[in-house]
């Protein structure tokens, strides 16, 4: 779908005059020798919904209970809205949380569950039960006001998890792996709900998840973290499209890695030489790679062509056999072995029916792709 | 098919019959006959070998007498009321020494825990008699605690706690405070942590989120609790007769009294009864608080 050409990116982290709302400056967390966070600095703007997507045990989870007031850095500052929040207890910070395990209270209904913040808050008493409505509104669980949390299903209790921390108009809204309850059809349709309640109620979200997916889909910005540290910060499509490290290409999706020497060619041209006997594969990099450095050519198996002839203007074609085909009902990734037992994966969309299928098990074929479609990591 | 069935069934409520119902029947019928001079010490007994004439004569020899007599007596009266003073005051006790050692617990490393809940059940394995005949010694007027203040200068002169009511509270919240623990603890351990954080997410301190998450949602672990205690508490009879005095009136120690000093099989049978009828109210409730515990699946 075209967007209309007088449309405004959404790109606050483009803009030097931009402040951002959350700053975290050289912020560093230990637990006992353990280095849970290790000197990060991150910016994350308003209206922005940020995504930590990382392993189990990569710091995201205490990034955010950081950003909560759960833990307190060991090192560094972090600010919101300019404000040191190191000295704020969780109590009086202007952050709420929705909980991976949704921590709604079972001894209150939801409609109390929803109350709970704003009864705690300097909100007059007779606003509250409007807010309240509102919030019931918006998650669509008016039916479900008088009921308590374990008389609903998963999803709906997702839902007033959401309901409950959004009811005080938080500044920033947390969301630790809010999804993870859910199967993966309800997933999907909860992950569309998210991006338009953030759109409608314009507050910042930043949500942890493990799940590549679900960051690629709601995110505004994409953080990539391994060992307490940031790999890489960028929009979903650029984290895919050029990714800064064989640990982001490999994390994000599928990839095929070919490790090789780097010769120059031109301007951003490079060839790569990765196998004996096998034609350099040409590629292109904005990065300067000087002579004879190792590289790995990163290529996602969509951009590689299968061909059982040898196709015609292709800057990069490489013979192989196929090895294994995986059927996944709209797609069919191909394995296919090349020169020295390399196993490179070629992905097609199935527009004919499976039994006209033309490349079967064993079959020689071509595979190929342009000089752009892959990208050059250095480690 | 069902045999089986039947008979799992069928095996706790004959334990149950043979058990409390058989001899509840017989404590009842004893408190429908009279005092005797005899052997047993209570007429009329029953006497098969005269056939149906000796049944009728048997039954027409049973009467209420007894239980108007309790109701006519202060003495009772007055007993049961004091039985359900003490009773109450001292679970309320028990709660307060109770809830803060629970939530220690339940806070505690993880790797503590056992050791906790062990020492928590250690007394245990004494003799409850011996523990409470212990408390003579710390209790008495040359007894430990009364050395202790006076070698402290707090007090001057030994002070008189045991036989006192004060030493029947102390010894009751001593004996049941296990039994307040762990039903507690059982529902402050299962608590999680995150609805604690997201009461203080949500604009709690520390306090607030205690009253307004924590305490509510260990109350079914209060109510067990203080049903564990109170309910032995109001039939207790060895604690008052060792550490109470003159003053402390307990419907145990009534129904000791009349049958063992008095002989009074049928008055005592008569006590006996009335103390059952009253114990099963709060039981009653128990089991349905345990039952609502159940259906809402906490």
């Amino acid at each position: 779908m075209a967007q209309p050409a007088n449309r405004p990116v959404f790109a606050p982290w483009l803009d030097p005059d931009q402040k951002p709302l959350i700053r975290f400056q050289n912020v560093t967390k230990k637990f006992g020798e353990f280095v849970a966070i290790d000197n990060l600095t991150l910016d994350i703007f308003r209206r922005e919904f940020f995504a930590l997507l990382g392993p189990s045990g990569c710091g995201k989870t205490t990034l955010m209970r950081m950003l909560a007031g759960f833990e307190t850095p060991t090192d560094g500052t972090i600010l919101l809205d300019g404000v040191d929040q190191a000295p704020i207890p969780p109590n009086r910070r202007e952050t709420n949380m929705m909980f991976q395990s949704y921590a709604l209270f079972p001894h209150l209904t939801v409609w109390d569950n929803i109350a709970f913040g704003l009864k705690r808050s300097d909100m007059p008493k007779e606003k509250i039960p409007a807010r309240v409505e509102e919030m019931l509104r918006l998650t669509r669980l008016e039916k479900f006001a008088k009921r308590k949390p374990h008389q609903i299903s998963g999803g709906q209790r997702q839902r007033v998890a959401l309901a409950r921390s959004l009811a005080k108009a938080p500044k920033l809204l947390l969301l630790d792996e809010p999804l993870g309850a859910l199967d993966k059809k309800l997933r999907q349709d909860t992950q569309f709900e998210l991006m338009d309640i953030q759109e409608k109620t314009g507050t910042t979200f930043v949500i942890v998840t493990h799940d590549q997916e679900e960051a690629m889909t709601v995110a505004s910005r994409v953080a990539v973290m391994d060992h307490g540290k940031m790999i890489q910060v960028d929009t979903p499509g650029r984290i895919y499209e050029t990714p800064n490290s064989v640990y982001v290409a490999d994390f994000i999706g599928d990839v095929n890695i070919v490790e090789g020497r780097a010769t120059r060619k031109g301007d951003d041209r490079y060839a790569i030489s990765w196998a004996e006997g096998q034609p350099e594969i040409l590629a292109t990099s904005t990065e300067k790679v000087d002579q004879g450095t190792k590289v790995y050519f990163a290529i996602r198996p969509e951009k590689v062509a299968i061909a059982r002839e040898r196709p015609e203007g292709r800057a990069n074609v490489v013979e192989g056999k196929v090895h294994d085909i995986a059927y996944l009902g709209n797609i069919s990734t191909y394995k296919v072995e090349v020169a020295g037992g390399r196993m490179i994966k070629a992905q097609v969309a199935n527009e004919r029916r499976i039994a006209r299928r033309d490349i079967t098990w064993d079959d020689p074929v071509f595979l190929s792709f342009t000089d752009t479609a892959g990208v050059l990591l250095l480690h | 098919m069902n045999l089986r069935r039947l008979f799992l069934i069928a095996t706790p409520y004959a334990w149950l019959a043979f058990f409390f119902l058989v001899p509840f029947g017989i404590v009842f019928k004893i408190a429908l006959s009279d005092y005797a001079i005899s052997i047993p010490p209570y007429t009329p007994t029953l006497d098969l070998s005269q056939g149906w004439a000796g049944v009728k004569e048997f039954l027409d020899g049973l009467d209420f007498e007894n239980f108007t007599f309790l109701a006519s007596d202060a003495l009772y009266i007055k007993a049961y009321l004091s039985s359900l003073k003490i009773a109450a005051i001292s679970t309320f006790i028990t709660l307060l020494v109770a809830y803060p050692i629970a939530y220690g617990m339940a806070q505690a490393p993880d790797e503590w825990r056992p050791t906790l809940m062990m020492l928590v059940i250690l007394p245990f394995w004494t003799s409850f008699l011996i523990r409470v005949y212990s408390w003579i010694g710390i209790l008495s007027g040359e007894g430990f605690l009364n050395q202790i203040l006076m070698w402290t200068g707090i007090i001057s002169q030994p002070l008189t706690i045991l036989n006192t009511n004060t030493a029947v509270y102390i010894g009751i919240v001593y004996t049941y405070l296990p039994f307040m623990i762990l039903p507690i603890y059982a529902a402050l351990e299962k608590l999680d942590i995150s609805l604690i954080e997201a009461a203080e997410d949500l604009g709690c301190t520390r306090i607030q989120a205690f009253w307004l998450v924590t305490f509510p949602l260990s109350r079914p672990g209060v109510i067990a609790g203080c049903f564990l205690v109170f309910i032995p508490a109001l039939g207790e009879f060895v604690i008052p007769s060792i550490l109470g005095g003159n003053e402390t009136l307990m419907i145990g120690k009534t129904l000791y009294d009349e049958f063992f000093a008095n002989r009074d099989w049928p008055v005592a049978s008569a006590v006996a009864v009335v103390l059952l009828l009253l114990l099963i109210v709060p039981i009653i409730l128990f089991q349905r608080n345990e039952q609502k515990q159940r259906e809402a699946g906490l």
